[in-house]
């Protein structure tokens, strides 16, 4: 069993956040991983991205070979297309509806959405409405993590041990809404 | 025995804790950072010390000093900083290292965050020292903690080179028990004053200990050679990370091919003799610059053997590696998708966070320099190097740390007007003091912009040793004309107020600084968590 999954967004929406809630359900399962980020320079504002792979074998890349992930996890619809030759046939795009415009040629909004449709499987959410809804717009990446769990092979109940963790430090009231975030994406995602 | 969950860097640094430390240092840089980072949280109860320091000399240095009291110290450094470091590093192979001495070197290929991609590894062979070069978190631990063993073996420092995807990947590795810390033991001064009596002998010994460096590689389990009798068409050559990518490929090629995994340096001769004794073509597959492949090819090659890689253009020659490049240089097809990037997508290059100082200081320069259409800004390190982009388009160069007042001094003496620098503070204090004290002796006609955000920003806000008053201080002292020391805050409300403070000292016919003062926002949403509390 395995997985490679892409994550992709802008410097700053919390892609690492993410990385690191799988990266620590994939250790509670018993999965090997590995999970490579971007540090640095990239991370002001521009695009970012992140690999990671899954699996009960042993991993050697830590990079994602192009069309070989079966999950696509992006933060912003643009950003999903950056990556999008990433993606294996038949693979899943899991994509936020809601652009993060900090370009001044950023395209328009329904173009960018009809490449995505066309470019695979997809489930598209309106994360910042969600988010609001949990009590932050700045759960929006817990909302894009609910809507790809399903098609994770990570366990549900896993996924939120892990979301518990990573927030512990920041008291009952983040985890709350954290996890209602993830509840609303995964809702929205029809799972 | 625990299972524990890191990035690369991390696992460099639990391994040098459980090798027994005394000390850590570092300055920071992509992608190093981490190493000290984890170092300094892990150094939190005591039991050993690291700390940043000013820059990647000073943090060599200083560890050479823990070594020559026995005890063992790591340095870490982004692969330009061991240019800065290269003085102690070069020298350090002649002195009789005494406590286990390792130098953790990130390089940077692809450049993600760095003006180069420099490979380490030709460090190591100029110093004629060993070098490991690990290729999962694994042997970024394991391999750390061995260094230190031969280090202390051999009398010499061992470089660990890692590289960004193994630095910046996280995975998880199994510790090992600790090791307990050296007790003191001086080492003897004879061997460690390099006067010309002393270097040549010890030059000499160094030389001499050269067969057995080689003798420790050909036999370490971290260089491996899988024959297969049966393929005498393929043979590959994989080193660090590299050898992932030959892994991830490998059950497509039918019969397979032997591998020859090299991660310990130097060039183990006698496993490269017998794969190339084996197989009629040797593909070399290497993350950074054609180390290996160059080495064993030498001017004319071995005879009967095609060598490939990326000398004939099998792979290329710049940026860096990942699965598909070595699929194709494995002869494998790629991989069938159906959707592209389309070609109509926007880049979105990194760029100054919302409300940065720095954005005030580049618009008051720029428009105070708006009349003199041959000014020059000679730039630095840092963030603020993102204002050599639109819609900025403020500094006309980014070199190397502190080159920005050293080039602005050469160019105003090249009869350059305005000869402006700009730097930040901790580019300044690692590497601008002195070009300063240059300019100031000769009051040169030039302006230099400090802008002081309070951190080293770009690698993630860590500590700066010198900041406002202090900061200061450190400039009037290396004797800088106190009325042309001027202090501006960049706010968008000071704009024309600064302005006018940076004609003034453009028209001045001597050196002026003029320190731009306002934090990072991390840094001032930072300081105001901290007084809440
Ligand atoms: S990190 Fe700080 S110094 Fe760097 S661009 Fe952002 S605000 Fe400016």
């Amino acid at each position: 069993m395995k997985q490679d999954i892409i994550l992709a967004g802008v410097g700053g929406q919390g892609i690492l956040t993410i990385a690191n809630i799988i990266d620590y359900a994939a250790q509670i399962s018993g999965l090997s991983f590995k999970q490579a980020e971007v540090h640095g320079m990239s991370q002001r504002g521009g695009a970012v991205h992140s690999h990671v792979r899954l699996s009960d074998e042993a991993i050697f890349s830590d990079l994602i070979p192009k069309r070989a992930a079966d999950l696509m996890l992006s933060m912003e619809p643009l950003e999903a297309l950056r990556y999008i030759d990433y993606l294996s046939e038949g693979g899943q795009i899991v994509a936020s509806q809601n652009p993060y415009v900090n370009i001044p040629d950023y395209p328009d909004l329904d173009k960018v959405l009809d490449a995505i449709k066309q470019s695979g499987n997809h489930v598209i959410v309106d994360s910042e409405k969600l988010s609001r809804e949990a009590g932050s717009s700045r759960s929006q990446n817990t909302v894009m993590l609910g809507a790809a769990s399903g098609f994770m092979v990570l366990e549900e109940k896993i996924l939120l041990q892990s979301i518990r963790e990573f927030f512990k430090s920041k008291g009952e009231r983040i985890i709350d809404m954290n996890i209602e975030a993830f509840r609303l994406g995964r809702e929205a995602a029809g799972i | 025995m625990k299972n524990k969950l890191l990035l690369g860097d991390e696992a460099v640094a639990l391994g040098a804790v459980h090798a027994g430390i005394t000390a850590g240092y570092s300055y920071p840089g992509t992608p190093a950072s981490e190493v000290m980072e984890y170092l300094i949280k892990a150094s939190a109860g005591g039991g050993f010390n690291a700390n940043w320091c000013v820059n990647e000399k000073v943090a060599y240095e200083e560890a050479l000093g823990v070594s020559f009291a026995g005890k063992r110290a790591l340095v870490s450094m982004k692969h330009v900083g061991l240019n800065v470091a290269a003085d102690p590093f070069m020298n350090s192979s002649i002195t009789r290292i005494n406590g286990g001495l390792v130098v953790v070197v990130a390089d940077d290929p692809g450049m993600h965050s760095s003006q180069n991609e420099q490979d380490t590894r030709y460090y190591a062979q100029f110093a004629q020292t060993i070098c490991l070069e690990p290729s999962s978190h694994q042997e970024a631990y394991d391999m750390t903690r061995k260094a230190f063993d031969l280090s202390e073996y051999f009398h010499i420092p061992v470089v660990l080179r890692m590289v960004t995807r193994l630095a910046h990947s996280r995975s998880q590795i199994m510790e090992k028990p600790a090791r307990e810390k050296n007790k003191t033991h001086r080492a003897s001064g004879k061997d460690w004053t390099l006067l010309p009596v002393n270097a040549r002998r010890r030059f000499a010994s160094l030389m001499k200990e050269q067969e057995m460096l080689l003798k420790f590689s050909q036999g370490s389990p971290f260089n491996m050679l899988d024959l297969n009798k049966q393929n005498k068409k393929l043979g590959i050559i994989a080193s660090g990370i590299g050898y992932n990518y030959v892994m991830e490929n490998i059950n497509e090629l039918s019969p397979a091919p032997s591998v020859l995994k090299i991660s310990a340096y130097p060039l183990p001769h006698g496993l490269i003799q017998e794969l190339a004794g084996h197989v009629d073509n040797i593909l070399v597959i290497e993350e950074g610059y054609p180390f290996i492949e160059r080495n064993i090819k030498g001017l004319f090659g071995i005879k009967g053997k095609k060598i490939s890689g990326k000398l004939d253009g099998l792979l290329p020659i710049t940026g860096e590696l990942n699965p598909d490049l070595a699929r194709k240089a494995m002869g494998l097809a790629s991989l069938q998708g159906r959707s592209s990037v389309p070609d109509w997508l926007p880049g979105r290059p990194p760029q100054l966070c919302k409300g940065c100082p720095h954005i005030d200081t580049l618009k008051a320069l720029t428009k105070a320099l708006e009349t003199y259409p041959k000014a020059v800004v000679f730039s630095d390190i840092g963030c603020y190097t993102l204002g050599a982009l639109p819609p900025y388009n403020a500094v006309d160069t980014c070199v190397c740390m502190g080159a920005s007042v050293s080039m602005s001094k050469g160019g105003a003496e090249a009869g350059i007007y305005p000869s402006v620098g700009v730097i930040g503070d901790s580019t300044f204090i690692h590497s601008g003091i002195t070009p300063l004290l240059d300019a100031a002796s000769r009051d040169t006609n030039m302006t230099v912009l400090i802008l002081d955000n309070s951190t080293v920003a770009m690698t993630g806000g860590q500590p700066t040793v010198a900041t406002g008053e202090k900061l200061e201080n450190i400039i009037r002292g290396l004797g800088v004309d106190l009325r042309h020391i001027r202090r501006i805050v960049p706010l968008k409300k000071n704009l024309e107020e600064n302005v006018e403070v940076i004609k003034e000292e453009v028209k001045h016919p001597g050196l002026s600084v003029i320190i731009s003062f306002r934090a990072c926002i991390y840094e001032a949403r930072k300081g105001k968590k901290g007084a809440e509390k």
